[in-house]
């Protein structure tokens, strides 16, 4: 397949629900490579577009693991293994001293986890984005929201798809160069 | 003399008759079209001027050690220590108000929330210094850390000490995280609204390439909530673990087990009032009324009263278990606040603490933003006294009178604290200055239009 000219097709709509209505038509007509961007989250669009849960909670879950057992681990290393220090003929492995660091450091992997598991999963940074091509989607971060779909999708066609966003009602439709 | 009908629904979090675009103008312009007024350059001049006064103190303590300032046998922790559980408590609103109010749904926390985690994250920066020159030889701090050395070493992991220095070093770094994840779609607001070029590189650069895509949003909503659900035990932990401090100790008035829920309580109580102290100015100046509303202040004075409850509380307990408890030395500790050398300052502390936020009781007083600016004052100086009072006099007379003696602060001891007092001033006048100061993106999921209406 030679490489489309164009990244795709940019929708522009004046309010979530309209969008929302517009990305599931968009979607039951068997576009795949759809997204859509708005100023702040709308939860009913993740239905519509089909967005698949994401893994992120069980990356936290394993972070927060991670943290919790390797701070256990540390702080039994050094005071059992490696620098035994009795003080006043306590125990060695006086667990319930170890609980508040290990506690924080479950959080601090758990929190690490999460802020550079969302980035890592989102592709972000991103410097660079052919959207970014189109002067009118400044206005995604505003008060407009807009549906995109990329000319790679097996079914895009040049003017039949940009007919059929015009007929869903977008009040405007552009072309995103590379 | 006629009834007033009650209000049927509560007031508003916002002023109806704003929009998406109405919203994002007004707190963008703040930082992107305003010119640098006469009064944040006044300001900002003055927190400056006693920013340089801490890198003095500062300066002169690592040359000179912590003899310089007032601590001595048997008052080996003074201003230091006050200073920093004075301000980590602080901090503790912050994220309250992000992470707790999140997870309990509360719209009202959407104009709040931005700067009062600015606020946690300033207070605990000034927090953290004090443990650290209080070590008699600062550069050596990162002994403190677990790390591979020639010394073979490791921190003893039974101290509270090196609790605090895990507890407040993950506080900070989540804290941080939050704030900052909460700020990248409003720098892609600012990127895409700013009118220069640098403007739009450095904020450009801050937003990460964001564009609002609806899968971005729903793991950001994911992350978000999941690092919610972590700072909010998390918080509790802090403060439990700075009290742990105080409560491991022998010392009577410092070992009790009330004191971990009774510093948490406290450090909300002050840092409410430190959000109520900021954010009454900053509505006034930069004509926020709109966004921050009555009912925001309202329930900022009801949290208060609640706390302040509690605080109360802490402080009858603390009495009465002293006198139940048939210690001796714990009697002697109460009599001795009471009447002893520091009496003025903990008769100071009741009546700043525990009789003041009486009033808030009053709905008058609780939708006045003057009165309620001057209560968070005195509630903000009450809470430094209680750390005081809970420092000093507990170590100025312990078990043996051989062992008694009297704290008093030195002018450096002054400096490094208004000096901190300097530190957070100008932090926080650089933020207003270039950071949206309320957060954009989720300002707008609360209008009414935001919400998906089926499609007829």
């Amino acid at each position: 397949m030679e490489r489309p000219t164009i990244w795709g097709l940019l929708a522009e709509f004046d309010s979530p629900s309209a969008l929302v209505a517009a990305a599931a038509r968009v979607r039951e007509a068997g576009y795949k490579r759809i997204d859509a961007h708005t100023p702040f989250p709308v939860e009913e669009l993740g239905a519509a577009l089909g967005v698949k849960p994401t893994i992120l909670p069980l990356l936290v879950l394993l972070g927060g693991l991670l943290g919790c057992v390797g701070g256990y681990l540390m702080q039994y290393y050094a005071s059992n293994v490696d620098y035994p220090l009795n003080v006043g003929g306590r125990p060695m492995h006086s667990w319930p001293m170890f609980v508040p660091i290990t506690f924080e450091l479950t959080v601090l992997f758990g929190g690490l986890t999460a802020v550079i598991g969302m980035l890592a999963l989102n592709g972000l940074p991103m410097p660079y984005h052919p959207l970014f091509n189109v002067p009118r989607f400044a206005l995604a971060t505003r008060d407009r929201f807009f549906l995109s779909i990329e000319a790679r999708d097996r079914l895009f066609e040049r003017q039949e798809t940009a007919r059929f966003l015009r007929e869903l009602g977008a009040r405007e439709v552009s072309e995103v160069a590379r | 003399m006629t009834v007033e009908p009650a209000p049927l629904a509560a007031p508003p979090v916002i002023e109806p008759g704003h929009t998406f675009a109405s919203i994002t103008d007004k707190i963008s312009a703040i930082v992107l079209r305003r010119r640098t007024s006469r009064g944040w350059l006044v300001g900002f001049g003055i927190s400056f001027f006693f920013l340089l006064v801490l890198m003095n103190a500062v300066g002169y303590l690592l040359l000179a050690g912590i003899g310089i300032w007032g601590v001595n046998v048997p008052v080996a922790w003074g201003f230091a220590i006050v200073n920093f559980v004075w301000w980590i408590g602080i901090g503790h609103a912050g994220t309250l108000i992000s992470a707790i109010l999140l997870l309990l749904r509360q719209q009202w926390r959407q104009s709040i929330n931005r700067f009062a985690e600015a606020m946690t994250i300033f207070a605990v920066a000034c927090a953290g210094l004090f443990p650290l020159l209080h070590l008699g030889r600062p550069w050596y701090f990162y002994w403190l850390l677990p790390y591979p050395n020639t010394m073979s070493l490791w921190p003893q992991f039974r101290s509270p000490l090196v609790w605090d220095v895990f507890a407040v070093l993950t506080y900070f770094t989540i804290s941080l995280l939050f704030w900052f994840i909460g700020l990248v779609p409003d720098f892609a607001t600012l990127r895409d609204r700013s009118p220069s070029r640098p403007g739009r590189f450095i904020y450009g650069m801050l937003a990460m390439g964001w564009r609002g895509s609806a899968r971005h949003w729903h793991r950001y909503e994911t992350a978000y909530l999941l690092l919610a659900g972590l700072a909010t035990p998390l918080v509790v932990s802090v403060h439990t673990v700075v009290s742990f401090d105080f409560a491991v100790a022998q010392l009577p008035g410092w070992h009790t087990t009330i004191f971990p829920p009774y510093f948490v309580a406290g450090a909300i109580y002050s840092g409410f009032a430190m959000v109520l102290t900021l954010a009454i100015p900053l509505r006034a100046v930069y004509q926020l009324e709109d966004f921050i509303t009555t009912r925001h202040l309202q329930n900022m004075a009801k949290i208060l009263l609640a706390t302040g409850l509690i605080v109360g509380y802490g402080y009858m307990i603390e009495a009465f278990m002293a006198w139940y408890g048939g210690n001796p030395y714990e009697e002697y500790t109460i009599w001795n606040r009471l009447t002893g050398p520091y009496a003025p300052l903990y008769w100071a502390l009741l009546f700043c603490n525990i009789a003041t936020p009486q009033v808030l009781w009053l709905q008058r007083v609780r939708t006045s933003a003057p009165a309620l600016f001057v209560i968070s004052l005195i509630v903000n100086t009450g809470m430094w006294l209680e750390r005081f009072v809970i420092v000093v006099t507990s170590l100025h007379r312990d078990f043996l009178p051989s062992s008694w003696g009297m704290y008093y602060p030195t002018i450096w001891d002054v400096a490094t604290f208004v000096g901190t007092l300097g530190l957070f001033a100008t932090l926080f006048f650089l933020f207003i200055r270039f950071m949206p100061m309320i957060s954009i993106f989720e300002m707008r999921t609360i209008l009414p239009e935001a919400e998906v209406k089926e499609p007829a």
